[in-house]
């Protein structure tokens, strides 16, 4: 009792090998998601997010019944619900939102009738909660080389794009007068938002995947007015909701009757407080803006 | 035979959308240096003919050409601000940012910090009177702020033709003279080209020395005095239009009973006139 460090990292917690891998793709999904993160709330995309990932929770049902890799599964699907985004191409916010919330609705409905599937027909009891909510303990070691390979990927088309994405995500006006190509800088965004979301389906589920990929982005766009900065910064609390959330799950064997909690839970709880954090002082700053800024209309 | 003093030359445009023809053989010229007002009623045309200067609308006919470029070849020679673009206060931008963007928007890899660049960015920021809220996110901004900080995110690359897609809408009565004197400033001290698009001429009167009136997808160019005439404008909608100026102010008023008048030419000015 006197061990300050084996009361906060309960004995093994190093040494376990689902850690160690919780950790690695859970950090690289949460980096990732965070970076893509910022763009999407830029570019005003956030329900289009979240409709990709749970969309590819059709895919990940399916894996189940097919016997391949899950990332696999999430991934497919992920990318074909982006590439009817891009192809309907819809400009108008109202109209975007209604046709995303259709095409949400349409991917959880296959995923229930291929959930049923896996259930009745295999004997995988656990394919719900894995889809869905994600069971980060029980990620296969063999995926870390891919998830790597995908996220350092994003990671680097995002450093060669940075500027055309940024401008482009503020004005797609603004990006085109400079010659900017938006179509392909809208697709490669899109492209890279299934990736990110994949990653994180496979760490915390489809459904939560949406809080690693607004929740730090969206924590640290209220602290911080420099665009480097805030996703510096998203993808720093990310890594520490995901950190936090690993080792919360791990003691929590320790003092829950069974087998302790969900890691997705404490990460997901994480998130939240600390956007709750970010928020409070935002939201006195922000009234007073709009008492200073000039109502404009005559 | 092109006189080296023309900076725009847009001859014979015609832009059509599926049922709808919004530009017909719309042909003027500005010289270096000029204001140009392009006035008309929302729906007229104008973002059309600014963008088909741009060249990011294709043409049905006709042909543009820039500082003796065709448009294709003319990229970096003009300079556009849009109208009011939405920007949220979430955005983690800063004016400064956005200026910079300006001039750096296309290029690919991470923005390395330059003492040059931050220095022509600090320039921009004080030729547009934007130094006071550089470090504010650019979403909580005021109107009259924004349109100030796209200015200069226009200007940064030293264009010779600047396109501006009405800057005055929206704006408080001083932000209105406060943008038309930076304009005027941006137009003589820089010696830059100005096309500005109003759907209201008249904050624009003292400032413009040419205007291009669009009105059922036509136009008629030249000074205020040749084209803002009862004549022209009857010609322009194809029913008689009223001239008035009063106390410096024109207000342009559509005659006879109201169901001779097609919807589409709601001009504000008119409005003004009809009510008491």
């Amino acid at each position: 009792m006197g061990d300050p460090i084996g009361m906060v990292f309960a004995p093994g917690f190093f040494a376990s090998a689902p850690v160690q891998t919780a950790m690695v793709i859970g950090g690289g999904a949460a980096i990732v998601s965070a970076i893509i993160g910022v763009f999407t709330i830029i570019r005003g995309q956030s329900f289009a997010g979240h409709a990709l990932a749970d969309v590819s929770s059709a895919g990940g049902a399916a894996s189940f019944l097919l016997g391949v890799s899950p990332m696999l599964g999430f991934l497919g699907m992920a990318v074909l619900a982006a590439g009817a985004m891009e192809l309907l191409g819809i400009r108008r916010a109202q109209e975007r939102d209604l046709v995303t919330g259709i095409v949400l609705g349409a991917g959880l409905g296959l995923t229930a009738l291929l959930l049923y599937f896996d259930v009745t027909t295999r004997s995988t009891t656990g394919a719900t909660i894995s889809v869905m909510f994600g069971s980060m303990f029980g990620i296969p070691s063999s995926l870390i080389p891919p998830a790597v390979l995908v996220g350092g990927g994003v990671i680097a088309v995002v450093i060669a794009i940075y500027r055309p994405l940024l401008l482009s995500s503020l004005d797609s006006t603004l990006a085109e007068v400079q010659g900017i190509n938006v179509r392909l800088i809208g697709l490669l965004h899109l492209l890279m938002l299934s990736l990110a979301v994949t990653l994180a389906a496979m760490t915390i589920g489809a459904i939560l995947s949406t809080a690693l990929l607004i929740g730090p982005a969206a924590a640290a766009l209220r602290v911080t007015s420099r665009p480097g900065a805030a996703i510096g910064l998203a993808a720093l609390i990310g890594l520490g909701s995901v950190a936090g959330g690993v080792l919360l799950a791990y003691d929590s064997y320790d003092w829950t009757p069974g087998h302790g909690w969900p890691v997705s839970f404490f990460i997901v709880s994480i998130i939240s407080a600390v956007y709750l954090l970010a928020a409070l002082p935002g939201r006195r700053a922000r009234r007073g803006a709009v008492i200073s800024g000039n109502p404009e209309t005559v | 035979m092109r006189s080296v003093n023309e900076m725009l030359v847009v001859d014979q445009v015609s832009v059509a959308f599926p049922g709808r023809q919004v530009l017909e053989r719309v042909s003027f010229t500005l010289e270096r240096g000029a204001f140009c007002g392009l006035i008309g009623a929302n729906g007229s045309g104008k973002t059309t003919l600014l963008r088909s200067i741009l060249g990011l609308q294709p043409l049905s006919a006709g042909a543009i050409s820039i500082d003796g470029l065709p448009r294709s070849r003319a990229a970096g020679t003009i300079g556009y601000v849009p109208q009011k673009i939405q920007l949220d206060s979430d955005i983690p931008l800063r004016a400064r940012d956005l200026v910079e963007l300006g001039l750096t928007g296309r290029r690919l890899g991470l923005p390395w910090p330059s003492k040059a660049r931050a220095r022509l960015v600090d320039e921009m920021l004080t030729a547009v009177d934007a130094q006071g809220f550089a470090d504010q996110r650019v979403g909580n901004l005021s109107g009259g702020q924004q349109q100030r900080v796209l200015i200069a995110h226009a200007l940064i690359r030293r264009p010779k033709l600047l396109l501006l897609d009405e800057p005055l809408a929206n704006l408080d009565i001083r932000a209105v003279a406060e943008i038309v004197a930076l304009l005027r400033r941006v137009a003589g001290g820089h010696g830059i080209t100005l096309l500005v698009s109003a759907h209201d001429m008249n904050p624009l009167l003292g400032a413009m020395d040419r205007i291009v009136y669009l009105a059922n997808g036509r136009a008629a160019s030249g000074s205020t005095d040749d084209v803002v005439r009862t004549e022209v404008l009857s010609g322009l909608y194809g029913y008689h239009i009223d001239v008035l100026r009063v106390h410096g102010r024109v207000l342009v008023v559509a005659a006879g009973s109201a169901n001779e008048i097609p919807l589409n030419v709601a001009d504000p000015s008119t409005h003004i006139a009809m009510v008491p």
